[in-house]
């Protein structure tokens, strides 16, 4: 990846100025290489990482993962489906994977109630849709990367050789 | 009864900063600057092995030179990484970290009356474990006029009667000043002329930044000459295992291994067992640790030159050496203020020898946040 995604990605907040610092680049390079990225959709969107169980918000969501098998369609194959299923704003990502099923689909929902009833009035009576399989998710451990519990720090001694 | 300590030991041990040690372990909420091994956690594949290592029995004591599975991996390594051949029987040992092939070596080699070139400023060992083993130190002084460099002809110079052998530590703690393939081939030209054996102490070999590491025993003809010491510590973030090898001519080694099955028996099986794991499966995560280090080094070399603090940027290691003499303090009480007032711990030069007074040592193995909260801090410092 190239460093200034790399350094974005880890901390969408940093300034230009301090990527240019950290890269060795001119401010001016950064900039311009990070309106680039935005225009051409290489940075799609500036996401802060929430850990809703700590915060016991509105945002607690649940959340399940739904193996959706489909049968493709001639000329679009699983486009055309896909983006039926996507385009429900319940539904947080999707993806077309190879195995025993074929969309893996992440809905979110306020409760189990809301998340069933989306399943099953839109997504499993959806043409094309043959059957679904339902994991409500019970605890997130690790998310982009991120481990979502404070780790342990601070085990070395302040000073040493 | 009055117990009389050995007059060789009385000598050591800088007292001034052993008691700025003990403020800065004492204080909290100090944001360290002065920490001398990697923030990073060791890699968890490497942890992960060991920890089945264990679960499966791996207890015991090893062959004294080391696990042969461990060698033979080093050895490979050498050959694939930098196309020099040790062979992994009589020409490899395994040691508690650098610091252990340190002392080893320099007990292995002299005798009463024999001198030793040590450069300066240097890691805090180098001096004692010369003086240990009976030797005197010539020191070779160094300043940022040459770049904190030792060169040719002051390592010529020095080669006087008695003067047996040179220490050299690349990627430098505490400078981070290393030295081109170039430059190690005008050093060792005086070496072979002057007979010297050299122990090369490359422990930071694999954070150089700008260029690549060439180790000394590649230089033709090197080979014979010199006592190759590396680690796992610095690289795979490692410095708990304490895990050293040394590569060198079979006499050296031979004479190394003797002291070291007396004194210490074998490294232990758990860090060898880390260690086969780090150089089978560990160069992802030891490379993603250098980028980082890059990075920073690029941040705290620009933030210390914007507060006036001259600093010149390393070639590797994670430290810089910046000069703190525009403030007119010495560095023991430039440390010593900044700690009472900012709360930042950093090393004074002064540990590294006399002519590092007017240093300070910043190591920039702190995350970004830290090192950021800490140029803060000295900037308010500075502004007093």
């Amino acid at each position: 990846m190239d460093d200034i995604l790399e350094i974005l990605s880890n901390d969408s907040r940093i300034s230009p100025e301090e990527i240019a610092k950290l890269t060795g680049k001119s401010v001016a390079d950064i900039k311009k290489a990070i309106k680039k990225y935005e225009k051409s959709g290489i940075i799609v969107k500036y996401k802060t990482i929430i850990n809703h169980d700590l915060a016991r918000d509105a945002g607690s969501f649940v959340r399940a993962l739904i193996e959706v098998s489909v049968s493709p369609q001639k000329d679009v194959g699983f486009e055309y489906i896909a983006e039926r299923i996507y385009s429900f704003p319940e539904v947080t990502s999707c993806y077309l994977v190879s195995g025993t099923y074929d969309l893996l689909v992440v809905v979110e929902g306020e409760n189990i109630q809301t998340v069933s009833n989306f399943i099953s009035s839109k997504l499993s009576p959806m043409e094309n849709v043959r059957s679904t399989a339902t994991h409500f998710l019970l605890k997130k451990y690790k998310e982009d990367g991120q481990v979502l519990k404070n780790t342990l720090s601070g085990k070395r001694l302040n000073i040493s050789y | 009864m009055e117990i009389e300590i050995s007059k060789i030991v009385e000598k050591m041990a800088p007292s001034g900063i052993r008691a700025f040690f003990d403020l800065v372990l004492n204080m909290k909420d100090v944001i360290s600057l002065g920490v001398g091994e990697p923030d990073f956690v060791t890699p968890w594949n490497i942890r992960e092995k060991v920890i089945s290592s264990l679960e499966q029995g791996y207890t015991s004591y090893t062959s004294n030179k080391g696990m042969p599975e461990l060698r033979k991996q080093i050895t490979g390594f050498l050959k694939k990484r930098y196309g020099l051949d040790y062979d992994f029987d009589n020409e490899v040992l395994i040691t508690v970290g650098v610091s252990e092939g340190l002392d080893l070596a320099m007990r292995a080699i002299i005798n009463p009356k024999d001198k030793v070139l040590v450069p300066e400023p240097i890691y805090v060992s180098y001096g004692p474990v010369v003086e240990l083993a009976g030797g005197t130190v010539v020191p070779l002084k160094t300043d940022i006029t040459s770049g904190f460099k030792i060169t040719p002809k002051q390592i010529d110079q020095a080669c006087t009667k008695g003067v047996k052998a040179l220490m050299i530590n690349y990627p430098c703690n505490p400078t981070g000043v290393s030295y081109s393939k170039k430059e190690l081939e005008a050093i060792a030209k005086v070496v072979k002329k002057n007979g010297l054996l050299v122990i090369s102490d490359e422990v930071y070999d694999e954070l150089t930044y700008d260029f690549d590491h060439t180790p000394l025993a590649s230089i033709n003809g090197m080979k014979e000459h010199v006592v190759y010491l590396n680690g796992f510590s610095k690289a795979y973030a490692m410095t708990g295992f304490r895990l050293g090898w040394v590569c060198g001519p079979k006499k050296v080694v031979n004479a190394m291994t003797k002291i070291h099955q007396y004194t210490i028996l074998c490294a232990s099986i758990d860090g060898q067992m880390g260690a086969i794991e780090a150089l089978r499966n560990g160069f992802n995560s030891m490379q993603m640790m250098k980028k980082e280090y890059k990075r920073r080094r690029r941040f705290i070399v620009d933030s210390l030159n914007e507060l006036g603090l001259s600093c010149h940027m390393p070639d590797g290691a994670f430290y810089v050496f910046p000069s703190i003499k525009s403030t007119g303090q010495s560095s023991m009480d430039f440390a010593q203020n900044l700690l009472k007032e900012q709360q930042v711990a950093l090393v004074p030069g002064v540990a590294f020898g006399k002519s590092a007074e007017g240093y300070v040592r910043i190591s920039y193995a702190s995350s970004y946040e830290n090192l950021k909260e800490a140029v803060a801090r000295i900037k308010k410092y500075l502004a007093k």
